[in-house]
């Protein structure tokens, strides 16, 4: 009883701290959204007055639809890559038995300490040597990789949490590898998948760092956005864009938070 | 019935050749092909000569030479060390007591809490970085709110294109990678070592030093490492709030790759950074190691 007091002795101060962090986290994005309805060109106090042009200037833009229908079609892509991959890399970890399946699980996770721009020219290098060149592909080829990491984490964690006899049992009563992958370890993982699918699209629709190297002619939103950011007089449309991303990126990633917890309680009571 | 199913093996032993083939195909094509495949031309480009064309010529050690004997790359490698060294420490440091609540005082709160610390992750880095443009620029938020309320009399530069705005905004763009390490770090250990020591007389401090914070380590080790790693290598940052005195390694690295157009010495550049990285892996393994991995 005695340490359970100790250790909560000066809750109240650190909780201040963890408050007075979640400001200094949140306070510079939110400014983002604050000053995309501002009536002025200038980013600056005291605000000037409530208006919604900037948000009416993204209407109509052909190049900013154009970037954005490419980070849509390359997110989602990507995130079925990366998603298809970050499965079976974690599944064959855990259940394949085999120094391969090790191996590949373990290089999949090795991006997180390569930086971005190194992923990013090692990829240029390979692209243009197979001719693909910059290009559309090349950008999905990269985001798989980027969000490679994250996914089999993810499955990984959620497989080990479904509880080894229900995969034994499945195979016991006569199903086969397919049957029991598709029928049963799967669908129980299902909300795991589509919260592994739903990071590694935000993680392709936000990424910067190696789609400015592979990259063609047909540029994705945060490309859009950096070619914007040169002219001070496009930066209060670049807010209002922002503001749509983060909204956008805040409930994605909400509902990806949930879907990853979500059915949980069974399996945690008998973590494998 | 019953002896058929004896004699069958155990279900572990009969994955089947195709299932196991398929399943390892995508998996396998990704990590051999895209990045072992790509990171092995990316080291035997570092040795070939620069003649314009894709792969470059011959097979030479000039490019490392070059790197080792011009004073430029030590200077811009060291302040890439001491930028991300100093993002680094400050990350970690101001983590530390967050993940701490999360894992001791946050109770029912604590799902919450370490969902709206680790949400800031999954939004734009890019827009993370530009938001402290505005608040750094010379008529920015920061030094329009100083002249708003009185403090100054007008605008300072003294913020934007320095490498402490390099600095402060990494370290709030890579905040939420630290916090996640250090508090699983933390919530595995076992309450009754704390227990333990407070029956036994220890002080709430002397038991913060002598047991939580040795046995975090590993979370602390991790959480320098996933920091360290992107920060060292960016060029997005001292690009944007850093200025000409905050160029850091990722930006030559880059312009080896765009405007200087020497990808042969870029290659190789990018082989010195990652043979840095490894070293400061392998010692924060050797660190690891020292306070006896739970991991």
């Amino acid at each position: 009883m005695s340490a359970r007091a100790d250790i909560n002795a000066g809750g109240g101060w650190l909780g201040l701290y963890v408050l007075a962090y979640l400001v200094f986290l949140y306070l510079p994005v939110l400014l983002i959204p604050l000053f995309s309805f501002n009536n002025s060109i200038q980013a600056a106090f005291p605000l000037q007055g409530f208006t919604l042009d900037w948000y009416r200037t993204l209407q109509g833009n052909p190049a900013l639809s154009g970037a954005l229908v490419n980070s849509l079609v390359i997110g989602v892509v990507a995130a079925s890559g990366a998603t298809l991959c970050g499965i079976t890399v974690s599944y064959m970890d855990l259940y394949g038995r085999s120094p391969l399946a090790a191996t590949i699980s373990a290089i999949a996770r090795l991006p997180i300490l390569i930086p971005g721009v190194i992923v990013g020219i090692s990829l240029l290098i390979l692209v243009n040597l197979i001719g693909l060149g910059p290009s559309r592909i090349s950008i999905v080829l990269g985001h798989i990789l980027v969000a490679l990491p994250t996914t089999v984490v993810v499955m990984r964690s959620r497989f080990a949490a479904i509880p080894k006899t229900i995969r034994e049992a499945a195979l016991d009563l006569g199903a086969s590898d397919w049957t029991t992958f598709r029928r049963v370890m799967l669908p129980l993982s299902a909300p795991a998948v589509l919260s592994a699918f739903m990071l590694s699209f935000l993680i392709s629709f936000d990424e910067f760092i190696v789609v400015f190297f592979l990259a063609g002619t047909e540029p994705t939103l945060p490309l859009y956005i950096w070619s914007q950011l040169r002219f001070p007089r496009s930066l209060p449309t670049v807010m209002a864009l922002g503001t749509v991303i983060l909204t956008v990126s805040f409930i994605i990633a909400g509902t990806a938070e949930i879907l990853r917890h979500r059915g949980l309680g069974a399996a945690r009571r008998n973590p494998a | 019935m019953s002896t058929v199913v004896a004699a069958r093996p155990l279900p572990e032993n009969r994955i089947s050749p195709v299932f196991r083939f398929a399943m390892l195909l995508p998996g396998g094509l990704v990590t051999f092909f895209l990045i072992l495949f790509a990171l092995g031309l990316l080291v035997f480009l570092a040795f070939r000569g620069n003649d314009g064309s894709l792969l470059g010529v011959g097979l030479t050690v000039e490019n490392f030479v070059t790197v080792a004997t011009d004073p430029l790359y030590w200077t811009v490698t060291l302040r890439s060390l001491v930028i991300a060294g100093l993002v680094t420490l400050a990350t970690v440091v101001t983590a530390y007591p967050v993940a701490y609540y999360l894992a001791f005082h946050a109770g029912r709160r604590r799902n919450l809490l370490l969902f709206l610390v680790t949400l800031p992750f999954w939004t734009s880095y890019l827009l993370r970085v530009f938001a402290w443009k505005i608040v750094l620029a010379y008529n920015g938020v920061l030094n329009s709110a100083f002249i708003e309320t009185g403090l100054w009399k007008e605008p300072t530069l003294a913020f934007l294109n320095t490498p402490a705005a390099v600095v402060v905004t990494l370290a709030h763009a890579y905040a939420p990678f630290a916090i996640l390490p250090i508090y699983v770090a933390l919530d595995t250990i076992p309450k009754s070592l704390l227990e333990a020591a407070s029956d036994l007389g220890a002080r709430p401090f002397t038991s913060f030093r002598r047991i939580v914070l040795p046995n975090s380590m590993p979370g602390v080790l991790a959480a320098a490492l996933v920091v360290f790693v992107p920060t060292v290598g960016d060029y997005v940052t001292p690009a944007m709030v850093g200025g000409p005195a905050s160029t850091m390694i990722g930006t030559l690295i880059q312009s080896q790759f765009g405007k200087a157009n020497d990808w042969p010495f870029g290659a190789a550049l990018s082989v010195c950074v990652m043979l840095v990285i490894l070293c400061v892996v392998l010692v924060a393994r050797g660190a690891d190691r020292r306070f006896g991995s739970r991991t």
